[in-house]
């Protein structure tokens, strides 16, 4: 479904991305784990269109996707919750949702996507007409999946869900990315929490200084002694 | 002196002077949300919108209506056309590249203006029914000031209810706050930049035709002051913020015109360094100005 070819990416002189290989599959959920600075958010960022390869070739269902405008990647089914949340704080929470289905014209396919969200979520729907910077960061954290969720996409970009919330938040959110699946999408996550990660992937790729260091099933790579080592906590 | 006839005369001046600071504002404040921009070309749109108004009336002799409504269409068209050639091709230059351009599109127009029309001031002659006097009791005001006034509120509640209700209004505010994760929810942001400059443009035009009818004269540096005083407005009410250009526009408009009428008579030339001198004190006290939010951190 994604395949990134050999993707490099700089920022100004900074070689962030040294050839990137990397497959997801339809159904499946891959985790990209790595410690900070590994490029796992800069990979997210490339297949989002907010940052250009500058060697490589990124390809969604077969077409090239690496030139063109984030705002068309998200149209063609490509959904990016990103990093840190960065929900619009100023915005209700029913605008946060309305905006993400912006370019979307049938009315009711959004409107049974905004239950489907609110079902996810039902917090959400109490809380529909509250300014989103007043919510707390478990449900700016819902409100960010939830808000990915209104693009309708085929394959869903999350960056590290789990940062900075609550074990038992945490817990939510990640049998809500199980039912993500179950339901039939495609997720491509970003993980700092590897356990939990590998715990949920069907597959994983191990980043290291921008590079793939290791890849594998997610049950062989929490059997591999150098990940328990690095990420796993011995 | 201070009979209430003059002091209700002072403040159908503010209001004036405060509605059109304000619309001119709004349209600063609304471009340097979303990008970063202190567009210093935003007076000059003024002059554009009066030399077109002059224009339609002197030559076209149309209605006054279209003297009002064409030039904040074509003036908003003009605004497209600076974004599309001038400011797009700087996105993801360091901003300090647009707001050079914007200087060198204001030398433009002005320069340009001054070529081909000459830097002579010419008069306006306010068509017969907006000169009309109105006497309200001892109170005489020109339908002029009444235009002036209820045409900018109509304009800004319009664009309230086009940014709290439309889509578009939603994806502007959510551009000003975050544009990179606006792009991730499949917003346009060229389409929603490119309207911000529209809007902003047009209602700077409109402002420019009020105010050459207000004052009586046009002529090619007619916007300069007049963009200065609405880029301090925009600041005092918090740049970024609509309803703080709104706030701040009218709060300069009555500092402004009280200070004139009230200070010693020796004192009304310096009404310009008053209102640097109130800018100063709005930002020490408040240095995000009196509707702002502190900046995110965009990186």
């Amino acid at each position: 479904m994604l395949v990134l070819d050999n993707v490099h990416v700089y920022y100004g002189h900074i070689h962030a991305l040294k050839g990137i290989n990397l497959r997801v599959d339809v159904g499946e959920i891959v985790a990209l784990i790595g410690s900070n600075g590994a490029g796992k958010t800069t990979t997210l960022l490339t297949i989002s269109g907010l940052l250009r390869p500058r060697q490589g070739r990124i390809t969604f269902d077969g077409h090239a996707i690496d030139h063109l405008p984030p705002h068309q990647i998200v149209r063609m089914g490509i959904a990016h919750c990103p990093e840190g949340r960065q929900i619009f704080t100023r915005l209700s929470v029913m605008e946060n949702l309305r905006l993400a289905a912006i370019h979307r014209h049938d009315v009711p396919g959004v409107q049974r996507d905004l239950e489907r969200v609110f079902a996810l979520f039902p917090i959400l729907a109490q809380r529909r007409r509250q300014i989103a910077g007043t919510l707390s960061g478990g449900e700016q954290q819902m409100l960010a999946i939830g808000r990915a969720l209104m693009s309708r996409p085929r394959l869903l970009l999350l960056d590290e869900p789990s940062l900075g919330l609550a074990p038992l938040v945490v817990e939510h959110i990640f049998r809500v990315i199980a039912s993500l699946r179950a339901e039939g999408m495609t997720i491509l996550l970003v993980e700092q929490n590897a356990y939990q990660a590998l715990q949920l992937a069907d597959r994983a790729y191990v980043l290291e200084t921008g590079q793939v260091a290791l890849q594998g099933t997610a049950r062989a790579l929490a059997e591999n002694p150098a990940v328990k080592a690095a990420y796993l906590g011995g | 002196m201070l009979t209430p006839t003059y002091l209700a005369q002072q403040l159908v001046n503010a209001l004036n002077l405060g509605s059109l600071y304000a619309l001119v504002a709004i349209g600063l404040t609304m471009v340097y949300g979303i990008l970063r921009l202190i567009n210093f070309a935003h007076g000059d749109m003024m002059t554009l919108g009066a030399y077109l108004a002059l224009g339609i009336i002197a030559l076209l002799a149309l209605p006054v209506e279209l003297a009002l409504v064409l030039p904040m269409l074509l003036v908003a068209g003009v605004g497209l056309l600076v974004e599309r050639l001038a400011y797009r091709p700087l996105r993801g230059a360091p901003e300090v590249a647009m707001l050079i351009t914007s200087l060198a599109i204001s030398s433009l127009i002005q320069n340009g203006a001054t070529m081909t029309l000459t830097a002579q001031p010419r008069p306006v002659r306010l068509p017969s029914q907006l000169a009309q006097r109105i006497a309200i009791g001892e109170l005489s005001l020109a339908v002029m000031d009444l235009v002036i006034v209820a045409l900018a509120l109509a304009l800004m509640v319009a664009l309230g209810v086009f940014v709290k209700r439309t889509t578009i209004g939603i994806a502007m505010r959510a551009c000003s706050e975050n544009l990179r994760a606006a792009q991730l929810m499949g917003v346009d942001v060229n389409r929603v930049i490119a309207i911000a400059f529209a809007i902003s443009a047009g209602l700077a035009g409109v402002a420019g035709v009020l105010w050459s009818g207000k004052f009586g004269l046009v002529d090619p540096f007619m916007g300069f002051v007049p963009g200065l005083k609405a880029f301090v407005a925009a600041v005092i009410g918090g740049i970024g913020s609509i309803p703080g250009a709104v706030l701040g526009g009218y709060l300069l408009g009555f500092a402004e015109v009280l200070f004139v009428a009230f200070a010693p008579p020796g004192l009304s030339g310096y009404r310009d360094a008053f209102v640097f001198a109130l800018l100063l004190i709005v930002l020490l006290v408040r240095p995000a100005g009196l509707l702002g939010q502190r900046e995110v951190n965009r990186a």
